[in-house]
């Protein structure tokens, strides 16, 4: 287990310049959902991104985190995607 | 990494073009998001294969090494690791994925 509000502040430290959303999916602290929106990810393949994201918590998925449901955006792609809705 | 376990997770990447590496199989997967990703593969209609990783521990912790993806399932075409979950059904939704599995337009 894990509180939110921990992977939250992991992966701030690891993308500075970011939007971080993160979910308890199942209010048992292991099962996840991040939204994370960042230029770290500009001109990097879906797998490069979410590898990003999967090295900032390497510790956390060993054990703590038993599922983390992940979408990655450049601050571009969140953009066009905000203006569909 | 183990050269031998090397060699056989490459082999085991070689054994189909498109390889999902999942808990459980194709009869009984044990695990909602390998399940998951096997219903859009079973959709797209492509021919693939699957590899237990529950029933197989080495492969599981070496693939995740090897591929730097601490996570199942893993979808790989033609060697390359393609995503988990989440990126394939985004690639389904977009209508790349049978783009990628080199699948007939599946019929309505």
């Amino acid at each position: 287990m894990i509180e939110p509000t921990e992977v939250e502040n992991r992966l701030r430290l690891a993308f500075p310049d970011s939007e971080i959303e993160i979910s308890d999916l199942t209010g048992t602290k292991d099962h996840f959902q991040a939204v994370v929106v960042s230029s770290s990810f500009a001109g990097k393949s879906p797998v490069e991104q979410h590898q990003l994201v999967y090295g900032a918590l390497a510790e956390e998925m060993k054990g703590p985190i038993h599922a983390l449901a992940l979408r990655t955006y450049t601050p571009q792609a969140w953009q066009t995607l905000q203006g569909k809705k | 990494m183990d050269p031998t376990l090397r060699e056989r997770i490459e082999s085991l990447l070689q054994k189909n073009r498109v390889m999902l590496f999942m808990k459980g199989n194709k009869m009984f997967p044990q695990c909602g998001f390998s399940a998951h990703v096997l219903q859009l593969l079973q959709q797209a209609g492509v021919d693939f294969e699957t590899h237990n990783i529950l029933s197989d521990p080495e492969v599981r912790q070496g693939l995740k090494e090897y591929s730097n993806w601490p996570t199942y399932p893993q979808l790989y075409v033609d060697g390359k690791l393609v995503g988990g979950a989440d990126i394939v059904s985004e690639l389904q939704a977009s209508g790349e994925l049978s783009t990628l599995l080199g699948a007939k337009p599946a019929s309505a």
